[in-house]
């Protein structure tokens, strides 16, 4: 502890802040603003996250977070032309593609104008003026600042992100791709901020896709709340496909009105060191929620899903499955809480984890935390770890199948359950492909970028 | 085609193949019976490659080359095929998928060129015929679900597409009724020919009715202690093992 009564590496954030204020404001509007003091003020009593802190028990974040990283607070229009340095793989896919870099609005993103009237897509920060109305009500209302430091964080600096309103009534049947490249010459420190509103009876399916371009070594904390109000439909699958150097700590907060349906799925193919939560709020009646995840790990990766599914009222579903196949020394962490209030009687929960370590060194901690307080509710859970199944490896082999094909058939029969939780079509078929190359090694070919395959080096692959 | 010598294989430093010889030449038909614990099983999944067993002693050689030496998928490759006594399930796996692979992986070894899509379902709609397979199984995952007889029909399907030399046949007729025994006979008496040849593991003389063994033997704790013509199956069928077990007690 220092004299100030933190320790040293909340204090580079404390000193970051109080020396960037004014520019962090600049950008966003009051009510974004306005949130911030709070928050850091939140982040230097909770600190970072480390031993002892239950909810990260797996996940040693704080060396991370203690290297040296550059900002990028004054972002400069991105001066290349984004067609010329990124292609993305998910490319047959009919779908409205925006693109972020570093977090930042792409100013040159060319919107469909067959938009149905009323829908906001955008830069969150230009938003924030444009419509105050929308951040006003919704922004900072679901992330939780108080039980994790690092959203307080990340509402500290919140400047840019997307922002997606669809009105009530409204259905945008084309998947929303957005596409958030990390791009920077030196190290580099982001707080991507999202919001997403879906208004009764309205429905959008967000893809996201998180890249790195180029091989400096990125630390990302982002944040992405979304309203889904009364019978609204919002899915939103995250494929993180980043290089080994990244540290990506990704809380999606959902907040949800009776009879809507939400799905969070986050797909990780390849990461440094990764910490994904997803807290869904459950705030009336007759929700629905889905939440996913499918991780592939090898080398040193380390992959750490936290859920919080809060069943606050009756009659609220929710569903649950994260499955991770582990390669090589990589390592893997669940935590799945489920809270039944004492008033959400008839809540039916169900959750699973299921993992396939391929070698004796990967490792992976998976833990249910359930909290019922009412008697009459269906609720299960499930956690298993193994290996490939000896006797599905003879029987593919003694008809022909190579080792290592025979492997692959059986790695992605095993992650095929995460990915057929995909209830887009044109979209699963599109991931399952992802998944397949990411088991046959294939992903890093890195037909993703042009950059990397020119400057990578050899201390790691570029994804 | 196949010689074996002297095979010794053990699980555990316990015994269970103790010096088997046998040979097969093209064309020709071998049933092997004996009680339930002889080896049966284990000499054909040995054959196979599965890596479960040890060999400990002896030779096999399969159209001149060494087959022990071999890994369990390019014994496959090389016309070996293993109809198993338990098909494994394998859900996320599907059927399409799984044939297509492995056919493919017999091509690239034998530097033929893989079938297109279309020539490769319309293989499958050939030989699902042969097998009297319905369209429904191969639509699924392997061997998901499948009931005991739709996995041993799938085994003999999967033969079909895979046209191997020699067929090892581990107790396809059991879990089959009457018709599906007898549709699955006809498929395998189809694929014969005077280049390829079959053992048929069995406990039961039904299944010899349709499919005419050249030779039977039987496997009796990890030795073959007999062998004769095809009236040797029916003579175990009327005076069962015991004769036989007193004569070869160790
Ligand atoms: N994986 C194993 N571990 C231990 N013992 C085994 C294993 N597999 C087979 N055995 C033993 O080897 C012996 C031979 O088994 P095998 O399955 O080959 O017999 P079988 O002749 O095929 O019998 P059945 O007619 O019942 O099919 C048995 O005693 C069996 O218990
Ligand atoms: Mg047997």
């Amino acid at each position: 502890m220092s004299s100030t009564g933190i320790d040293k590496t909340e204090q580079i954030y404390v000193d970051l802040y109080e020396n960037n204020t004014t520019l962090l404001n600049r950008v966003v509007s009051d009510a974004v603003s306005q949130q911030r003091d709070k928050a850091i003020e939140l982040f230097k009593s909770n600190g970072i996250p480390r031993r002892g802190n239950e909810n990260y028990k797996y996940s040693k974040l704080e060396p991370y977070f203690k290297e040296e990283y550059k900002t990028d607070f004054q972002h400069e229009v991105f001066n290349q032309n984004l067609d010329d340095v990124f292609k993305c793989e998910v490319h047959d896919l009919d779908a409205t593609t925006i693109y972020l870099i570093n977090g930042w609005y792409y100013r040159k993103n060319k919107l469909p104008a067959s938009l149905p009237k009323g829908v906001v897509i955008g830069s969150f920060a230009e938003i924030s003026k444009s419509h105050p109305e929308i951040v006003e009500a919704h922004y900072n209302k679901y992330a939780k600042n108080d039980e994790d430091s690092l959203v307080a964080l990340n509402t500290a600096f919140a400047q840019d992100g997307f922002l997606i309103y669809v009105p009530k009534g409204v259905v945008i049947e084309k998947p929303i791709q957005i596409v958030n490249i990390m791009h920077s010459s030196e190290d580099l420190l982001a707080f991507p901020r999202n919001l997403v509103v879906i208004e009764e009876n309205a429905q959008a399916k967000i893809l996201l896709c998180e890249h790195t371009l180029t091989e400096s070594k990125y630390l990302v904390n982002a944040v992405t709340e979304a309203y889904v109000a009364k019978n609204a439909i919002f899915d939103i699958y995250n494929i993180q496909n980043q290089h080994n150097l990244t540290t990506c700590v990704n809380s999606i907060f959902v907040h949800q009105k009776e009879h809507s349906s939400a799905l969070t799925h986050n797909l990780t193919l390849h990461t440094g060191t990764t910490r994904n939560n997803v807290y869904v709020d459950m705030a009336e009646e007759h929700c629905e929620s889905h939440v996913y995840g499918l991780y592939i790990t090898d080398k040193n990766q380390h992959v750490d899903n936290f859920s919080f599914i809060d069943h606050a009222k009756p009659n609220c579903y929710s569903e649950e499955l994260f499955k991770g196949v582990l390669d090589d020394k990589s390592t893997g962490a669940f935590a799945g809480k489920i809270m039944v209030r004492p008033d959400a009687q008839k809540t039916s929960a169900f959750q699973r984890n299921d993992n396939l370590l391929l070698t004796d060194t990967a490792k992976m901690n998976t833990k249910p935390m359930l909290e019922i307080y009412a008697d009459d509710v269906k609720c299960s859970h499930g956690a298993t770890v193994g290996q490939l199944d000896e006797k599905s490896m003879f029987y593919l082999r003694s008809r022909g199948i190579g080792k290592d094909e025979a492997r692959i058939l059986l790695m992605y029969a095993f992650a095929y359950e995460a990915v057929e939780k995909i209830r887009v079509p044109a979209l699963r078929d599109e991931i399952k492909e992802l998944v397949e190359n990411t088991f046959r090694g294939e992903l890093d070919k890195c037909n993703s970028c042009v950059l990397c395959g020119s400057e990578a080096s050899s201390q790691y692959t570029c994804m | 085609m196949l010689e074996i010598k002297d095979l010794h294989a053990k699980i555990d430093d316990k015994e269970i193949l103790r010096g088997i010889n046998l040979t097969v030449k093209p064309g020709e038909v071998h049933a092997i019976m004996g009680p339930n614990g002889s080896g049966k099983s284990t000499l054909s999944s040995v054959l196979a490659g599965s890596e479960v067993f040890d060999v400990s002693a002896g030779e096999v050689n399969f159209y001149g080359k060494d087959l022990l030496d071999l890994p369990a998928e390019d014994r496959a490759r090389e016309g070996l095929f293993y109809s198993f006594q338990y098909p494994v399930e394998i859900p996320g796996v599907s059927m399409v998928n799984f044939m297509r692979t492995a056919l493919n992986e017999h091509k690239k070894y034998n530097d033929e060129k893989p079938l297109s899509a279309s020539e490769f379902l319309k293989l499958m709609r050939e030989k699902k015929k042969v097998v009297e397979i319905d369209s429904n199984l191969t639509n699924r995952s392997v061997n998901e679900g499948f009931s005991g007889g739709e996995k041993k029909k799938n085994e003999i399907f999967q033969m079909a597409m895979l046209e191997p030399k020699l067929s090892i046949l581990d107790e396809t007729d059991s879990g089959l009724d009457i018709d599906a025994l007898r549709i699955v006979a006809n498929g395998v008496n189809k694929l014969k020919s005077k280049d390829n040849a079959t053992i048929v593991i069995t406990h039961y003389q039904r299944l010899l009715d349709h499919i005419v063994p050249d030779f039977v033997h039987v496997l009796y704790k990890g030795r073959i202690v007999m062998s004769a013509g095809k009236e040797l199956a029916l003579e175990l069928e009327e005076k069962g093992y015991d004769w036989i077990k007193k004569q070869f007690e160790d």
